[in-house]
Order: structure tokens, then C-alpha cells, then sequence
């Protein structure tokens, strides 16, 4: 069995990317990029089935620039096969990433496809729907818990108030969520070896004819702030506040 | 052209996040369609014909809709798509698991978790985990979209919309569904609470979470709810995770309990009215987003604030 993981190259999670003077963008020039969390644990979950024997090879695929040459070598480091970059210079949404993926997958042809259930940087968590459906494959999304058992994959999955677990023959498109597992901690020496692996290089618009981005950006800014509001030192302070200057009934 | 908004129910009753998408809807101005799903399910189309600014409710019965999948809910509405310019749904995880495919196979972008809708299909939508605000624009000739439920009015419940059963495609074959498990509870709904008592990691325990957090909730009528480090330590289920990537609420109140206020949080309580922290670091960043700061030890405030209340 095969398995594809895509990743994302994401501003790292514990940065606090600021906005452009003018407003047209976030700015992360200089900024610390990593793989998009949720993708170490897609990473993590292949490497595993790998290391039960219930796949054969993990391929890792990340869309962007050279730039993203980083996350696919985090990824060689953890354990993965091979990575391929699919060359694109400026930004691509999430259809076109699912068609891009969608390219990628008839050609490596994986049993199973992998990707994080949202990206942290514009937390839209589509990607994966969009490509099961261009593939027609069924779809196991946020996902908590993951295994294969005669040619299905059994998904725990996270639903509003609960959990629901359904099997998806194979081929499928899983969506990993933060629970599925821990993503383990790259040593130095695998990621000095994953540096002299070589990445496989495929061009994006020769994938996919039509990269036009659909959604135009118009501006960004700062959401509403809340202001700090005061400190109450005792816990009759807290309820005479809320009652009185916030009419609260409790 | 019509609006068509996809409802989610519970078997038994009509998601309350469905009055606030249809309020969202009528942005457009033009008729709205409420699309139930479901498998014995003429009591939730009778409850969505209710919903005020509702011309017409569109059931599809069937028995694959029991348990309801996306493969088969979005190959329903690839069926309907073509005679709307707007397809929408309140951002919960039944629609976030639909709507992308369906603007997928429309060949067209999917706008998710939207916070305000303006003239021209323009959007905003939080990105980076809330801290920050985007206003993109729809080039597509049709909008698919989810919005989020706490920033849009809930229509009200007097509308008389007509029923028309709509016909169901083939059952998807390729996904079996096998079970799911809900956590049953009194307590209101986490997403719609008026109040909600969150805890953090500094519970120290599952027991401790619920010895502590329980009777407060109890006096309050609040919902429960953790951080993810919480919830990680198995102090409380996942379910109730409120922050980025789990639940958004914007109650009346919030109570942060021992909780540092990591942006990742933050993100899903931020829009609450009254924020009140509790947390003996003085300088722990949830200070800086509540009204109503308490510096103490959760392990003594908890129990008498719980003792105070009437
Ligand atoms: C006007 C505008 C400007 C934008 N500018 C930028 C920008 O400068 N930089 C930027 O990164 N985004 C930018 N975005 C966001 C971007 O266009 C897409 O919305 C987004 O990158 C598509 O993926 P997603 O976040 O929707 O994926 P999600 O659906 O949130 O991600 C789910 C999963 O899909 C996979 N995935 C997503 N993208 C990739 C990828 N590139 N390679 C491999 N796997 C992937 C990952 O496994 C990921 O976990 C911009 C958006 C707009 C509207
Ligand atoms: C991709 C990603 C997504 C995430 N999504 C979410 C999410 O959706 N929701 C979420 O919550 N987190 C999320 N996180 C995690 C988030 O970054 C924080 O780690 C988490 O919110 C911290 O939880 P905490 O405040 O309970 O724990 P801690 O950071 O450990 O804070 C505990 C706090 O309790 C205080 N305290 C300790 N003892 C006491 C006492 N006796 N009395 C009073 N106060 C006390 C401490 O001063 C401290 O401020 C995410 C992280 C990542 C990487």
C-alpha cells in the first residue's frame, strides 16, 4: 500500500504575523515557516502504518515554492520515503491545490492520501473535501484516530458534540486532526541525512492548466481588540461587579 | 436564482445554527430554500418550514440519510446546485465536511467560516487563528460558502414555508458508516450557551475538572468547556475544546479558569460579551482579553465563587 501526505508550508504556529503598513497583506517576509501542524500528525500516522507493515511506501508532497523544500526534508527526516515538489511561484487556493493533488495522485497512484484537517495560516480546512470529490473517493475527515483493516481505512472522526467512526474503502482521502497522534520529534542526524535525499521536482502548470486564483484579497486588518478590562481582588468583588455594573442576574 | 441553505438536525430537532444561516442568507435578497436531509425525517422539514424568510423547504428522505454522509449529502445538492448562485450552511462540522465537495465538483472556491457578508461577494474571514481579519472577493459566477453562526441573527420561528420532496440520488457505496458516540447532557448546548465555564490544564485532573467545574456550571445553567491542553491531559472530552480547531462560542460570559489564554484559545472565545479570568499569574495573557481579571488560586476561588452564587 501507498500512501501520499501532502504538507503545507505554514507561518510557524507560535508566531504573530503582523499586517502590512498599507493593509494589502499579512507580512511574513523573514518570518519562521514550518510544516502546517496538522500535517506532522498526517506525517506521523503514515510513518506509523508504515512501521506496522500495513504500507510500503510514504510519499510526501508539498505545493509551492523551492522555499518548501524545507518542510519536505522535516518530512524525509521523520521517516518518509520520497517528497515531490510541485513548483508554483505565487499563491494557490484550495481548489486548485486539490486539483494540483489530484494530478499528483494519478500519477503515483497511492492507496491512501493524507492531509492535514486545516491549515493554520488560513484555517479554511477544505482542501481534503475538495479533493475526494474531484477524485470521487470517500473521505474520512478530522480525523482522531486512523487504521487500515482489510482494505478499508476505519476513521474516528470529530463531529460536533461527539465522535463518529466510519470505514472507507480504499482508495480514500483521511484528514488528520491534532488527536490522531504525537508527532515524533526529529533527530539531528536524520535531518542531516534527509538534506542529501533528493526531492523530485514536478512542475505545477504543466499538472494543471488553469491556476487562476478565484478569490481576489482585498484587505486585511486587525480584528476588533478587546481591551483589558480591571483586576477584582476577591471573588465578592468579581459577583458585585457583575451584578451591579453589568447587570447580570446570578 | 434562489439561496439554498443546507440544514443539519440531530434526527430529532433542527440545529439552532440554522436560523442564523438563514438570516446570513437573505444578504442576497433573493428567495431562500432550506434543504433538509434525512431518513424518517418530515418532523425536521415540518420544524424548518417554520423559519422565518424561508420560501421553501426542499426534503430529501431516504434511507442512506440516516446516518448521513458527505459522499451522499453532496451528491444531493450536485443534483440542485445548478438552478442556485448561492449555497450555504452554517460552519459546523456536518457542513464542513459537505459544502467543500460540492464546490469542488462546481468548480468553484469555497468560502469558509465567513464573519460578515458585503455587496459584490465580498467576505470577511478570520485567518491566523483570529488575529486577523481578510476581505476577499468571489470572481465565481456561484458562492458556496459557510458563515459563522454567533455573528448573524437567528430568524425567528414563524414563517410558513412550503414542503416539496426532492428525489435521491444512488447511495454511495464506497463509505460505510459504523457508529458514532455523543456525550449526552442537561447542560446547554456549548455553541449556543448563554454562559460557559471553561478549564484549563491547571485542573490537574479529570476529577478535580469535574469536582471543581460541575456545581459552578450547575448554579450558572452554563455550558462546559477546555482548553486543548485540558482536554489533551483527559481532564475533559475533545468535544468541548473551545479555541481554533475546536468550538467557537460567543456567550454572555465566559469563564476562563485556570486557563494561560494561548492565541489558539483565544480565537474561539474572544466575541464572548463579558470575559472573567481566573488565574494566579498576574501577567498570564488572558488578562489581556477579559473584562473581569481575578488573581487567585483556582482551587480556593472556584469553591467560593460557587458558594456566593445564589
Ligand atoms: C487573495 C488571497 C491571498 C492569499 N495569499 C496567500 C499567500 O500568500 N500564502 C499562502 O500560503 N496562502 C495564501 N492565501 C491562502 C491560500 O490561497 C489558500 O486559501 C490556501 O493556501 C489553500 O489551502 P487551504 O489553506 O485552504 O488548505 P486547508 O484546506 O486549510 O488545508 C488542508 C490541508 O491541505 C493540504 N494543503 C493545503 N495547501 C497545500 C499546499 N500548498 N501544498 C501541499 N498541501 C497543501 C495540507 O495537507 C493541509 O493541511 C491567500 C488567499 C487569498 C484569498
Ligand atoms: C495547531 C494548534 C491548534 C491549537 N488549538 C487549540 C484550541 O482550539 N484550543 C485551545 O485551547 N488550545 C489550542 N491549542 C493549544 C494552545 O496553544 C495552548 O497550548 C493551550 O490553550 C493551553 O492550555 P491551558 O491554558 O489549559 O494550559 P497552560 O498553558 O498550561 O496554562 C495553564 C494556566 O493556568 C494557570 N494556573 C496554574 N495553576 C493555577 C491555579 N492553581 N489557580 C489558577 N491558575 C492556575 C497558569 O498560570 C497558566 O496560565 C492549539 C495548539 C496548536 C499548536
Amino acid at each position: 500500500m501507498k500512501i501520499l501526505v501532502a504538507i503545507k508550508r505554514v507561518v510557524d504556529y507560535n508566531i504573530k504575523v503582523g499586517i502590512k503598513g498599507d493593509g494589502s497583506n499579512v507580512d511574513i517576509d523573514g518570518v519562521k515557516m514550518s510544516a502546517n501542524p496538522f500535517d506532522e500528525n498526517a506525517i506521523e500516522q503514515a510513518i506509523r502504518l508504515k512501521e506496522q507493515g500495513k504500507a510500503d511506501e510514504v510519499v510526501a508532497v508539498s505545493i509551492g515554492s523551492s522555499a518548501n523544500q524545507d518542510v519536505l526534508r522535516h518530512a524525509l527526516a521523520m521517516g518518509v520515503d520520497r517528497a515531490l515538489l510541485v513548483e508554483h511561484e505565487t499563491e494557490v487556493q484550495s481548489l486548485e491545490v486539490a486539483k494540483l493533488l489530484q494530478a499528483v495522485a494519478d500519477k503515483e497512484q497511492p492507496d491512501l492520501i493524507l492531509l492535514g484537517k486545516q491549515a493554520v495560516d488560513d484555517d479554511a480546512g477544505q482542501a481534503g473535501q475538495m479533493l475526494a470529490a474531484l477524485l470521487d473517493y470517500p473521505q474520512g475527515t478530522f480525523a482522531s484516530e486512523l487504521d487500515i483493516e482489510n482494505g478499508e481505512a476505519i476513521v474516528t472522526r470529530e463531529i460536533d458534540g461527539g465522535t463518529e467512526t466510519v470505514a472507507l474503502q480504499l482508495p480514500a482521502v483521511v484528514t488528520a486532526d491534532l488527536r490522531l497522534n504525537d508527532p515524533r520529534f526529529v533527530k539531528l542526524p536524520n535531518l542531516m541525512q534527509a538534506r542529501k535525499k533528493p526531492i523530485e521536482n514536478l512542475s505545477a502548470s504543466e499538472l494543471v492548466t488553469d491556476l487562476t486564483p478565484r478569490l481576489s484579497l482585498i484587505n486585511v486588518a486587525e480584528p476588533p481588540q478587546r481591551k483589558a478590562g480591571i483586576k477584582v481582588d476577591s471573588v465578592d468583588a468579581l459577583l458585585q461587579q457583575l451584578r451591579t455594573k453589568e447587570g447580570i442576574a446570578l | 436564482m434562489s439561496t439554498l441553505v443546507l440544514a443539519e438536525h440531530n434526527g430529532q430537532q433542527l440545529h439552532n445554527e440554522v436560523r442564523h444561516a438563514v438570516s446570513a442568507a437573505q444578504h442576497w435578497g433573493q428567495p431562500v430554500h432550506l434543504l433538509v436531509v434525512g431518513y424518517q425525517s418530515e418532523q425536521i422539514a415540518k420544524q424548518a418550514a417554520t423559519v422565518d424568510g424561508v420560501t421553501e423547504v426542499l426534503h430529501a428522505n431516504a434511507p442512506q440519510f440516516e446516518h448521513p454522509l458527505a459522499e451522499d449529502v453532496s451528491k444531493l445538492i450536485d443534483t440542485l446546485v445548478t438552478d442556485y448562485e448561492v449555497v450555504m450552511a452554517a460552519h459546523t462540522s456536518f457542513s464542513r465536511n459537505v459544502l467543500p465537495r460540492v464546490a469542488a465538483v462546481a468548480g468553484v472556491a469555497m468560502i469558509s467560516d465567513v464573519l460578515a457578508i458585503h455587496p459584490d461577494n465580498r467576505y470577511v474571514r478570520a485567518i491566523y487563528a483570529g488575529n486577523v481579519h481578510t476581505t476577499v472577493q468571489s470572481r465565481d459566477a456561484k458562492q458556496i460558502l459557510t458563515v459563522r453562526g454567533s455573528k448573524f441573527t437567528a430568524a425567528e420561528l414563524n414563517g410558513q414555508a412550503e414542503i416539496t420532496a426532492v428525489s435521491v440520488p444512488e447511495p454511495f457505496t464506497k463509505t460505510r458508516w459504523i457508529s458514532e458516540s455523543r456525550i449526552e447532557s442537561d447542560r446547554p448546548a456549548l455553541n449556543s450557551a448563554k454562559v460557559v465555564v471553561s478549564g484549563g490544564r491547571s485542573l490537574g485532573s479529570a476529577e478535580k475538572f469535574d469536582a471543581l467545574l460541575n456545581p459552578l456550571a450547575e448554579k450558572l445553567g452554563a455550558a462546559l468547556g477546555a482548553t486543548r491542553a485540558a482536554v489533551d491531559a483527559g481532564y475533559a472530552p475533545n468535544e468541548i475544546q473551545v479555541g481554533q480547531t475546536g468550538v467557537t462560542v460567543a456567550p454572555e460570559l465566559y469563564f476562563a479558569v485556570g486557563v494561560s489564554g494561548a492565541v489558539q484559545h483565544t480565537a474561539g472565545m474572544k466575541d464572548s460579551r463579558i470575559v472573567v479570568a481566573i488565574n494566579q499569574d498576574p501577567d498570564a495573557p488572558i488578562f489581556q482579553v477579559a473584562d473581569y481579571g481575578l488573581v487567585a488560586d483556582l482551587f480556593d476561588a472556584v469553591p467560593s465563587l460557587t458558594n456566593a452564587l445564589s
